[in-house]
This record gives C-alpha cells, sequence and structure tokens, in this order.
C-alpha cells in the first residue's frame, strides 16, 4: 500500500468510518456537546438551588435579576404569576420535555425497530401487509390521536395506579404501596409518553425494514441460515448490529419531533400541566401576558430560546448523524 | 386508472369509517362519560343518556351512531354548545381554517419551490448555504415559538400588521406565514436536494452541452423531475397544515375546527369531536389520494397499483 508505486488518482485507505465523518462536522459536535451541557445542567443545578427557590411567592412577574421578596436571593431569569423563579421552572421544564423525548423515542425504536424487522426479514405477503398497515396508520391524523387517546384513558391510567396502590396498602406490600404513591402525580407524562411513542415508531419501522431488506441478500446472512440459525438469532445477532448506526441516526431525529409534539398538547392545555412544568406548558404561560401594554416579555423570551437552541441543536446533530451514516438519504 | 381510483376511494372509506368509529369509542371511554362533570342526580343522567342515545352498552351506542352517521347523514348535536347541530358549527368554523390553511399552502408550496430552486442554482455560495441554514431552523422551531415571537415583534412592537380578527388580508398574513414557514422550509430543502440530484444526470449535460443556461436548463428539463418529492410530500403537508392550524389558531385567537377539535376533547363532547375528526380525516385521506393521482399525471413512468 505505501510503497510508493500507488499513483495519486488510486485511492487506497480504508473507507471512511462515519464516526470520523461526524468529528470532522463542526456544526454536529458544538450541537452534541451543547445538548450535554444542557441536559446536565437540568439534572445537576436544581439540587443545588436554595429551596425558597423552587416554591411560589408573593413576587408575581418580577423581571430578570431582581431580587427575590425576602432579599435572600435574585431570580436571574425573573418570575411568573405564581411567583415562582423561572431558572428552576425552565430546569424542570427540560428535564421533563427531554426526557419525555428520549423514553418515548426509544419506546418507538423498539416497537417499530422490531417491527421492522420482523416485516423485513419475512418478506413477502406478511412484509406487504405489514407495511399496509403502517401505510394505513400514517394517513391517520396522529396527533388529533393522541389528544383523543390521553384525554380517553387519562383518568382510566390514574385510577388503575391508584388500584395498585390500595392494593399495595391491602396486602401489607409497603413498596407497592410508595410505588403506586410515586407514580400518581406522574400519571400525566406517562400516559403521554406511551401515546407519542404510539406515534413515532412508523418511520422508525419503515427505515429499518428497508435496511434489513438490504441486509438480508448479503452472504453472511445466508452463510447464518445454513450453519442452521434461527430467524430470531439472525435478526438479533446478524442484522441488529448492522442496524445500529442508522437507527442511531432516526432516534436522534426523533427526539426533537416528540418534543415538538409533547410542547405542541402542552401548549394547548391538554399536555402537563400544573405543576410540573415541560416547555410547551412554560410557553403556553409565556403566550397568555404579551400584551401591549405591560410586557413581560422574559415570560416567552427565555422557555422560546433555551426550546429553539436545543431542538435546533438536535437537529444539527441528527442531520450531521444522517450524512455520516446514511449518505444515500437527502430529504 | 379508473379501477385504481375505485380502489382507493373505497379503501379510504373504510379506513375513514375505523378511524370514525374509533374516535366514538374513544371520546365515549372516558372515565365518568360526558355527564360527569355537572352535578345532577342519577335519574337525570340517565335521562340525558338516553336523549343524546349514549346510554346502554358501548357496541350499542356505536351502532346507533354509525347508523346516523350513514343512512341519515346526521352528524348528531353538540352536547356542550347548546344542542346546534355538529354540522352547523362545522360550517361555520370550517371556512376560517380553510382560507388560513389554503393561504398557508400556496405559500409554503410557491415559496419553497422558488427559495429552492435559488438555492440550488447557486449551489454552494453564501445564498445556499445560509437559506439552507436559515431552512432547518424555521423546520426545527415550532408555530408556537414562532407565532408569539411574530406576534411580539411584527404585531406589537412595530406594529406592521394587525394581531387579531380574521377576514382581510393584512389579519390573514401573520398566521398563514407562521404556519406556512416550517412548510415552506422543508419544501425548499426538498426542492434544492431533488434539483441537485437531477442536476448530475447526463441529460442534464446534454441540455447544457446544446447552449441552454443553467436557470434555463433547470426550468426546463430539471424541475419537471425534481419536483416530484415535492408533490408526494403535498399531500402529507395538507394534513400538516390542518393539524399545525390548531396552535395557530389558539394563538392568534381564530375560531376555526381546530379550537372546535380542542374545545370537544376538553368538554368530552362525543359527537362534536367525531364531527371533526371526519372532517380532518376526509381532507387528508383525500388530499394523499389527489396526490397519488397527480403523479400519474406528472410522471408516465409511473405505475400505480392500490
Amino acid at each position: 500500500m505505501a510503497d510508493g508505486t500507488s499513483t495519486a488518482n488510486r485511492w487506497t485507505g480504508a473507507p471512511p468510518n462515519g464516526w470520523d465523518v461526524l468529528k470532522r462536522n463542526r456544526v454536529a459536535m458544538v450541537s452534541l456537546w451543547f445538548l450535554v451541557f444542557v441536559a446536565l445542567s437540568a439534572i445537576v443545578i436544581p439540587f443545588f438551588l436554595p429551596d425558597a427557590l423552587k416554591t411560589t411567592s408573593d413576587a408575581s412577574f418580577s423581571p430578570p435579576m431582581s431580587e427575590s421578596a425576602d432579599k435572600q436571593h435574585v431570580h436571574y431569569l425573573g418570575t411568573d404569576v405564581n411567583g415562582q423563579d423561572l431558572f428552576y421552572r425552565l430546569l424542570m421544564g427540560a428535564q421533563v420535555s427531554m426526557g419525555v423525548g428520549l423514553v418515548a423515542a426509544l419506546v418507538s425504536l423498539l416497537i417499530g425497530g422490531v417491527y421492522g424487522m420482523v416485516s423485513g426479514y419475512a418478506g413477502g405477503r406478511v412484509d406487504g401487509g405489514m407495511m399496509r398497515l403502517v401505510d394505513i396508520l400514517n394517513s391517520v391524523p396522529s396527533l388529533l390521536f393522541v389528544m383523543i387517546f390521553i384525554s380517553a384513558f387519562d383518568g382510566h391510567f390514574k385510577d388503575a395506579l391508584d388500584g395498585m396502590r390500595l392494593y399495595g396498602q391491602e396486602k401489607h406490600w409497603q413498596w407497592l404501596e410508595k410505588f403506586g404513591a410515586n407514580l400518581i402525580p406522574y400519571s400525566r407524562i406517562m400516559i403521554l409518553v406511551i401515546a407519542l411513542s404510539f406515534i413515532q415508531w412508523l418511520t422508525m419501522a419503515r427505515i429499518v425494514r428497508g435496511q434489513v431488506l438490504v441486509l438480508k441478500e448479503l452472504a453472511f446472512v445466508t452463510a447464518a441460515r445454513t450453519m442452521g440459525q434461527s430467524g430470531w438469532a439472525i435478526l438479533w445477532k446478524h442484522l441488529w448490529p448492522n442496524l445500529s448506526t442508522i437507527v442511531l441516526t432516526y432516534l436522534t431525529l426523533t427526539i426533537p419531533a416528540v418534543i415538538r409534539d409533547e410542547s405542541f398538547l402542552s401548549f394547548l392545555g391538554l399536555g402537563i400541566d400544573d405543576p410540573a412544568a415541560s416547555w410547551g406548558s412554560l410557553l403556553k404561560d409565556g403566550a397568555q401576558v404579551i400584551n401591549p401594554l405591560d410586557s413581560k416579555w422574559w415570560l416567552l423570551a427565555f422557555p422560546a430560546g433555551l426550546m429553539s437552541a436545543c431542538l435546533l441543536a438536535l437537529n444539527f446533530l441528527g442531520d450531521g448523524l444522517r450524512d455520516a451514516f446514511d449518505p444515500k438519504s437527502n430529504d | 386508472m379508473l379501477a385504481f381510483i375505485l380502489r382507493r376511494f373505497f379503501s379510504s372509506l373504510v379506513v375513514l369509517y375505523f378511524v370514525v368509529s374509533l374516535t366514538f369509542l374513544l371520546t365515549t371511554a372516558q372515565k365518568g362519560g360526558p355527564f360527569e362533570k355537572e352535578k345532577m342526580t342519577a335519574t337525570a343522567k340517565a335521562e340525558k343518556e338516553r336523549k343524546y342515545e349514549l346510554d346502554g352498552p358501548k357496541w350499542w351506542q356505536l351502532a346507533r351512531y354509525q347508523k346516523r352517521l350513514l343512512l341519515e347523514r346526521d352528524m348528531n348535536v353538540s352536547i356542550r354548545y347548546g344542542d346546534l347541530t355538529v354540522a352547523e358549527i362545522l360550517a361555520q368554523k370550517l371556512p376560517n381554517s380553510l382560507t388560513l390553511g389554503a393561504c398557508a399552502f400556496l405559500i409554503a408550496a410557491i415559496g419553497g419551490v422558488a427559495f429552492g430552486f435559488i438555492a440550488a442554482l447557486r449551489r454552494d455560495s453564501w445564498v445556499d448555504v445560509s437559506a439552507m441554514f436559515f431552512a432547518l431552523g424555521a423546520i426545527s422551531i415550532p408555530t408556537f415559538i414562532t407565532g408569539p415571537l411574530m406576534i411580539a415583534v411584527l404585531g406589537l412592537w412595530l406594529g406592521w400588521l394587525p394581531i387579531g380578527g380574521f377576514g382581510t388580508w393584512q389579519q390573514l398574513m401573520l398566521p398563514s406565514i407562521c404556519l406556512g414557514l416550517p412548510f415552506l422550509a422543508y419544501v425548499a430543502r426538498l426542492t434544492r436536494n431533488s434539483l441537485l440530484d437531477v442536476m448530475s444526470q447526463n441529460y442534464m449535460r446534454t441540455a447544457k452541452a446544446k447552449g441552454l443556461d443553467d436557470s434555463t436548463a433547470l426550468l426546463r428539463h430539471a424541475l419537471k423531475v425534481a419536483i416530484l418529492p415535492v408533490v408526494t410530500y403535498l399531500g402529507p403537508m395538507a394534513a400538516y397544515v390542518l393539524t399545525g392550524s390548531f396552535v395557530v389558531e389558539s394563538v392568534f385567537n381564530i375560531s376555526g375546527v381546530g379550537m372546535v377539535f380542542v374545545n370537544g376533547i376538553q368538554n368530552q363532547d362525543p359527537f362534536l369531536l367525531c364531527g371533526a375528526v371526519i372532517v380532518y380525516s376526509a381532507l387528508l385521506v383525500f388530499f394523499n389520494f389527489a396526490v397519488d393521482v397527480t403523479y400519474t399525471f406528472l410522471d408516465k413512468r409511473i405505475k400505480l397499483h392500490g
């Protein structure tokens, strides 16, 4: 190779690794570090904030950098209508929004990945039927259904959790009772996650299927089959590792989609409600108080800024990943 | 062709039927039912349930609703809006939503193709890079951020455009730009990428070799092929525009179907909700269908099989 005989126009190197391509993409790397920074701040900083800032107070609508009512602390980003510190609310909102995005994307990956792999690997009539179902589901206005789904099952879900708590109480299983009691305030978020992951798996299924259709014709799959491995083993051991980068790419693109949908619902008042906060519900509060007479700009500007920056970063990162690992796709 | 249209038509009807039935089941499955919030005695509640045909087992409620819908073409009445019929409410609100949606759709489709065309023409120049950077921003940032910001800046601060009301073109401008912007960006990206793909084809080289300049070659030969992915996207886009109008309607205080839908959910109003879902799903199914048909006219190489 490096003997000097190779001419300049003959390419002798190894094909570029996707990770190297990604590392050269400066925008994507900046986005990645920014997201890590935001996620870490959202998890760590609330532990160090004084408790007085975390509750409601009389100082409603105080502008940024103003002192709190007892002159002990500073509201860096101002307060909202209930006198809650916006900085703290914003971080909690980031926890909820990013958490919902990540979990729903992972669940959609689980469903879509398995569905796509089975469909692609089975091929023929099974594949046709399964993809037909995806087409039909795709032609249903999914967000409308999420709204109806949440409102239909929210009450029942809460009841089920409460039932679990009571069952634990009855049987003197303290852990179950505690578990149920701890989950009840989060029931709305959980049902939101379930609903959102159920609509997001369609794209994933399609992409995984397409990839499996290509991969299953390759020699190593035939070899595995002749050696007597079962279909499931081939899927899990041989196809899945080859799918992981493309799956990671679309996972990164699913997260902002979920975050956007969640905020959309919360903005309309159908998603996360008080006292929990997400970027969408914060924006709803912010949008309600813009008026020409007395501008409370910080309630809108800071959540909008942070959310836009995070969504942009996620999309840049996803685009970078796609350029690196799925160069043929362009959309 | 006719067979295809008929087949697609019937499968659409089947989809619509299931969507509506599922919506009905889900909304009536809510805990306590539609009459839970009102304080009333058990007999009064039973009386109301009988009046609205919401008594008895679930399948029987559904069967009666379906019979009413299919045979009498009656969407029943809204429980919360003082017994106005669903058809009346929708007929009153639908024009607003459709006007808004059509404006946003036109802005997105025309503007998107134009921007994508310019970006492809000036490939890798600062125009292209900044346009695509801007496009990714517009795609990532949802309308409930851009909407209030546009109101705050363009409406309140600069005072250029009215922020409320509905009817005149000035009043229509902010909401439709706000609604159309992300789709414009997406169409622009799609157009640019697919134009760049087509430009590397041999027949484009031939066209240029014959002496056509870049823009004529793109306009005459490339755009016709490159527009196909855009056309495919227009169907779903119409649907997304309709769903997106929920937020825009709530931000700009426009009384359209989106608000009816949101209120219907919050008030547990099953018939009204089903009516809104029928309208939305029917429009969506229709747009997807229209795109498939348009496709065959644009590209004779594509054979349809439904």
